[in-house]
């Protein structure tokens, strides 16, 4: 085998070993570019699925939201949840179709700047035209009045959310 | 509901993970064909035999995940299929240049390793595919988090046991079981992951508590301390009683950056680093072993033919190597003791150059960034914190190599996930591969609907 082949394989296989790589790249750039995409075109819709689907997800494995009031969306469904009491207290948050978090952290919808929030504390979300709070294992629980919320429970019209030394309530 | 319509739409057919399987299996093949031509100048014997076995578990592996995990990440199998093939005829090379060299020197030949790399090979697929069988869910891992951690110290501590463990050059890693030496501890960091991940799960909300806030960075209270420090002391329990530098750099390590993931407070990391510091000072003084590591790496050629012989040949090989390398089979490579297992690296750059090693590199960076995006899409916490543990120690475990066969950092001597000799370390990142698919196939799952129940006991109803 002359050196001149040999030369061109080792090349080559340089090449290849770049190939694959590059190969690899353009995979992962259009599974991104696929990603955005779909977004752009229904990003509300991809949102309210994803989140309905996190929210399934959490009730599968074993609490469910219990589905006792089923008011009828439309004159009198709440349109926000308030914080009534505590540090942020006045901080308001429409509510859509999509969930909102409650938590120490900085990436939930409502972030509370209290030592006795979990990062991720709680969740109210939509379920059948009522809304409904979770806990999300958080080290000091969340009360729905007085009442430690074990499992998804649905958020009767004048129920108060205690959260920490915060308050949160729905709104019209 | 939404969920079910939007989340229920088919699996991806998965015919970018088989389209990239054909380069990948060509770059294995493609390696040992040029084994044989550039030292013999035919194919190897064995030729035709070993292609066909690879591709075959290549196709295994691609129809298990096409059964069992179809909407886990394309990219994944494919570098890994890569780096193996690789690292088989690499291996494969260096058992030539060692019978050659046997041969001139009138020795007996010596019994070449890449036969047995090929066996763990397919053991390590059958170890994947069985992961994939056995482990439908992640969460399903959560319930052993306890578990996990009793069986990763008892692997990382088996070693020690009088009978079962061997020395071998120095360091007390290898159990010997029939023949067959093992190193638990590779098997070990899977579960110690899974341990750290469903313990952090639980924890890292009082973890993240900030007691006092010094130059910007929030400390955590005294009292939560504890983990950390028996990290650290397991960690220092590896080094000194079974002389693994490498292992208990990667176990602190691993914990330290998955505390700081599950808690977002880079306090733990000053934490760490000082721990680490203080650790590594105290281990300079008193082990002799580790002292001669770090004279070594500070000047590896201090003593060029004495303890400093395996560095300074891995620098020779790699400047020989240059930017294209001398080629496969053209090198000698074989120069650097334990060329195939630690040094596989050096191999790597002797022979296909810094062009090849930025290739191999890339590939290494590939997995770890699928590994964390796995981890961003997981909808639970444990999965999240599972991928991320799993990635990292991927990518420590390379840094760690890699950076000491280069001279970065000291030498600690680890495998190259894939790469390097050695059926532990294979058929252990067969496993982790196959968890990370599982993660990432759970995250792109459509979530079960709800069901409703009609237990309201504690719902105030309001009538309307």
């Amino acid at each position: 085998m002359s050196q001149l082949t040999l030369t061109l394989i080792q090349l080559g296989f340089l090449a290849l070993l770049w190939f694959m790589v590059l190969s690899v790249a353009s995979v992962m750039r259009s599974d991104l570019f696929a990603r955005r995409r779909a977004k752009s075109s229904a990003r509300a819709d991809a949102r309210a699925a994803r989140s309905a689907a996190k929210a399934s997800a959490k009730a599968g494995t074993g609490t469910r939201p219990t589905p006792a009031a089923r008011p009828k969306p439309g004159r009198g469904s709440p349109r926000q949840l308030v914080v009534t009491a505590g540090a942020q207290s006045g901080l308001s948050v429409e509510l859509g179709a999509t969930p909102i978090t409650i938590g120490r952290a900085e990436e939930n919808t409502i972030a509370l700047d209290d030592d006795y929030v979990s990062g991720r504390h709680a969740r109210v979300y939509p379920h059948e035209g009522s809304w409904v709070v979770e806990d999300l294992g958080s080290t000091n629980g969340t009360f729905l009045g007085t009442t430690k919320v074990t499992s998804p429970t649905v958020i009767p019209s004048s129920g108060t959310i205690r959260i920490g030394k915060s308050e949160l309530k729905l709104r019209k | 509901m939404n969920a079910a319509t939007a989340g229920a739409a088919a699996p991806p057919r998965r015919w970018a993970e088989a389209m990239l399987l054909v380069p990948a299996l060509v770059i294995g093949i493609g390696a040992y064909a040029q084994v044989g031509l550039a030292t013999d100048g035919s194919l190897p014997a064995d030729f035709w035999a070993w292609s066909a076995v690879g591709v075959l578990l290549a196709v295994a592996a691609h129809v298990a995940v096409r059964l069992l995990a179809p909407r886990s990440d394309q990219a994944l199998l494919p570098v890994v299929v890569a780096l193996n093939g690789l690292g088989l005829a690499l291996i494969a090379r260096l058992d030539v240049a060692e019978a050659l060299r046997a041969a001139a020197r009138g020795q007996p030949v010596p019994t070449p390793t890449a036969p047995s790399q090929l066996l763990w090979t397919v053991l390590g697929v059958a170890l994947f595919v069985v992961v994939l069988v056995v482990v439908r869910d992640p969460r399903q891992l959560q319930r052993y988090t306890y578990t996990a951690m009793a069986v990763g110290l008892v692997l990382i501590l088996l070693p020690l046991v009088p009978v079962l463990g061997v020395t071998i050059n120095g360091a007390s890693i290898w159990i010997r079981v029939a023949g067959m030496s093992f190193q638990p501890a590779e098997v070990g960091k899977i579960a110690l992951i899974v341990f750290f991940a469903g313990y952090l799960v639980v924890t890292r909300d009082a973890l993240a508590v900030a007691r006092s806030r010094v130059l910007g960075i929030d400390l955590p209270r005294g009292r939560d301390l504890g983990p950390i420090l028996v990290a650290w002391l397991v960690s220092l329990g590896v080094l000194v009683f079974e002389n693994d530098l490498g292992t208990s750099l990667l176990f602190f390590a691993l914990f330290v950056t998955m505390l700081y993931v599950a808690t977002g407070r880079r306090g733990w990391i000053v934490i760490g680093a000082l721990l680490f510091l203080a650790g590594s000072f105290a281990a300079y003084q008193l082990f002799g072993h580790v002292g001669a590591r770090i004279d070594t790496w500070l000047d590896p050629f201090a003593d060029a033919s004495g303890a400093g012989f395996q560095n300074a040949q891995a620098l020779y090989g790699m400047a020989e190597g240059g930017i294209l390398g001398t080629g496969i089979g053209e090198g000698s490579p074989d120069l650097v003791p334990y060329a195939n297992s630690d040094f596989i690296i050096a191999t790597v750059g002797e022979e296909l150059g810094l062009t090849g090693l930025m290739a191999v590199l890339v590939m290494y960076a590939v997995l770890v960034e699928r590994g964390l995006r796995a981890a961003l899409a997981a909808r639970d916490v444990f999965g999240r914190l599972l991928a991320t543990g799993l990635a990292v120690v991927l990518g420590l475990q390379v840094f760690i190599v890699v950076g000491g066969v280069t001279g970065l950092i000291p030498l600690t001597g680890l495998t190259t996930p894939f790469m390097s000799a050695g059926g532990s370390s294979l058929i252990a990142n067969w496993m982790l591969i196959a968890l990370l698919l599982r993660v990432g196939d759970a995250a792109a799952s459509p979530a079960p609907a709800p069901v409703p129940i009609v237990d309201d006991a504690l719902t105030e109803v309001v009538p309307r």
